[in-house]
């Protein structure tokens, strides 16, 4: 999918200048209240919406943004090996979607979308996500591929320097994208939020049409 | 660094058309009217040359290079980004008094087209508005601490449109700002002595905010830890350096400043002795 096309799905002019201008005064309304992680930053549509070729590590075949059309999808950048944050996050997520009710559950996708294909090939990628649960899809890609998901959400990686084993460390970003059901981006998560306010943006984006 | 890393860090990390040819544009014009000027026997000095080119390199530099993805992934670099763009580059320009060269450079068809939007009444009014030495301190000091408020920051980083929201205000607001201060003494613009008051009174919130930044212990802006630190720093150390670049390097702006505006005091004060003995006497 080129980038031209990703554009002419974005948000029209109007609504995003109106969001725009709606930010300053809400922005500073944020300001006021000290977060508490009862709930999550919205993103008001404003961060791109959600497009990307990669494969998908269970059946291996590509993959477009289109094929979630209709469910709300959690997108996280992070990677097999990673020791404590990935885990962390990726069972916080599951069991934010395990406190939906069955037919909403169903309409909600956790994408892992690896940084690290040398070491994560469809075969570890696959097992890596269904140990998760059945909503996690792993998705890989080439490093050209990744860079432009990453930049398109402005978040980025690094890889540490390997040990005397070959392994090494990957730095990268702990956010969770959320987008609605038509593909709009509607909330991040930061790691201080908690499964009750997960599970509360969840059920209102898997409730709406 | 192998020749083409280095090659491929110069090259746009965002590339943003309104950017190259804002930066690109005033500079051809320039080094047209350098020509034009020399032609006509009245050549621009070179101090003067490389401050207005080092001014708009510099603009162009972190706003079109990989600079600007550092600046996107790392606090403190990106307030190096906002010194340049909000202090050192618009200062550098300012500094170079660029008028006379930039309109021997424009072409005819050009400058009649931008004489309308130059004298429109509304535009002057709003110019006139927000260079009020008081309204222009409190907007150059105040979108500092606008963009630095960590709920608004949060987004600015997070949101592309509100990131160059952030970027172009600090941009066009450090032009008109260091216009004001170092541009030319003509009827209607702030005294010499208003204006050195004013660079003593930015200088203060900055310093005080710098210092709030650099011993805070606390990180304020989980933003840059969230999207992925361009290299591996603590948070701290992040801020700690972040809030050294919003304190000190603001604060060697507002001196240099001052000595620029204090020589050429002094100047005026050679060229007119009588005024200053009569304004002398009148004191004493």
């Amino acid at each position: 999918m080129s980038t031209a096309t990703d554009r002419g799905r974005a948000a029209p002019i109007r609504v995003r200048a109106a969001a725009l201008a709606g930010f300053a005064l809400l922005a500073s309304g944020c300001a006021r209240t000290p977060r508490t992680g009862a709930s999550l930053h919205p993103l008001y549509g404003l961060a791109p919406r959600l497009a990307f070729t990669l494969q998908d590590a269970a059946s291996g075949a590509a993959v477009t943004a289109a094929a979630f059309r209709g469910r709300v999808v959690m997108l996280y950048f992070g990677y097999t090996h990673c020791p404590d944050v990935c885990p962390t996050t990726l069972t916080k997520l599951a069991a934010a979607v395990r406190a939906l009710p069955p037919e909403e559950r169903r309409r909600v996708r956790i994408l892992f979308v690896t940084v690290d294909p040398a070491r994560d090939t469809l075969a570890v990628l696959r097992a890596y996500a269904a140990a998760f649960g059945p909503e996690v899809v792993g998705l890989r890609g080439t490093k050209a591929e990744i860079d432009r998901l990453a930049a398109r959400y402005r978040v980025t990686y690094s890889f540490g320097k390997p040990n005397a084993r070959g392994n090494y460390d990957v730095t990268h970003s702990s956010a969770v994208f959320i987008f609605g059901r038509d593909g709009g981006s509607a909330a991040v998560v930061e790691p201080a939020d908690g499964v009750p306010a997960i599970r509360a943006t969840l059920r209102t984006l898997a409730s709406r049409a | 660094m192998s020749v083409l890393a280095a090659l491929r860090f110069l090259l746009p990390w965002e590339f943003s058309p309104v950017a190259l040819a804002a930066c690109a544009l005033p500079a051809a014009a320039y080094l047209a009217g350098l020509r034009a000027r020399r032609a006509s026997g009245r050549p621009e000095g070179g101090l003067r040359t490389l401050a207005f080119l080092v001014g708009v390199g510099s603009i162009y530099a972190v706003m079109q290079t990989h600079v600007d993805f550092l600046a996107q992934h790392m606090f403190w670099i990106h307030r190096v980004q906002h010194l340049v763009l909000h202090h050192l580059g618009p200062f550098l320009i300012a500094l170079s008094a660029p008028t006379e060269t930039l309109v021997a450079g424009t072409p005819r068809a050009l400058a009649r087209r931008l004489a309308p939007v130059v004298s429109n009444r509304a535009l002057r009014a709003l110019y006139r508005t927000l260079q009020q030495p008081v309204i222009a301190c409190t907007l150059f000091v105040g979108l500092i601490f606008f963009w630095l408020t960590p709920a608004v920051h949060f987004y600015a980083m997070l949101i592309k449109p509100i990131y160059l929201t952030m970027n172009w205000s600090m941009l066009i607001d450090g032009l008109l700002f260091w216009w004001l201060i170092l541009g030319p003494e003509r009827a209607g613009a702030p005294r010499l002595a208003t204006r050195m008051a004013m660079l003593v009174a930015i200088a203060i919130p900055q310093a005080i905010l710098g210092a709030y930044l650099t011993f805070r212990a606390a990180p304020l802006y989980d933003v840059y830890g969230l999207c992925g630190r361009a290299f591996a720093i603590s948070p701290q150390l992040d801020q700690q350096l972040g809030g050294l670049n919003t304190w000190i390097p603001p604060g060697m702006m507002s001196a240099l400043g001052l000595v620029v505006l204090a020589s050429r005091w002094m100047r005026a004060d050679e060229r007119a002795p009588l005024r200053a003995s009569g304004q002398l006497g009148r004191a004493g």
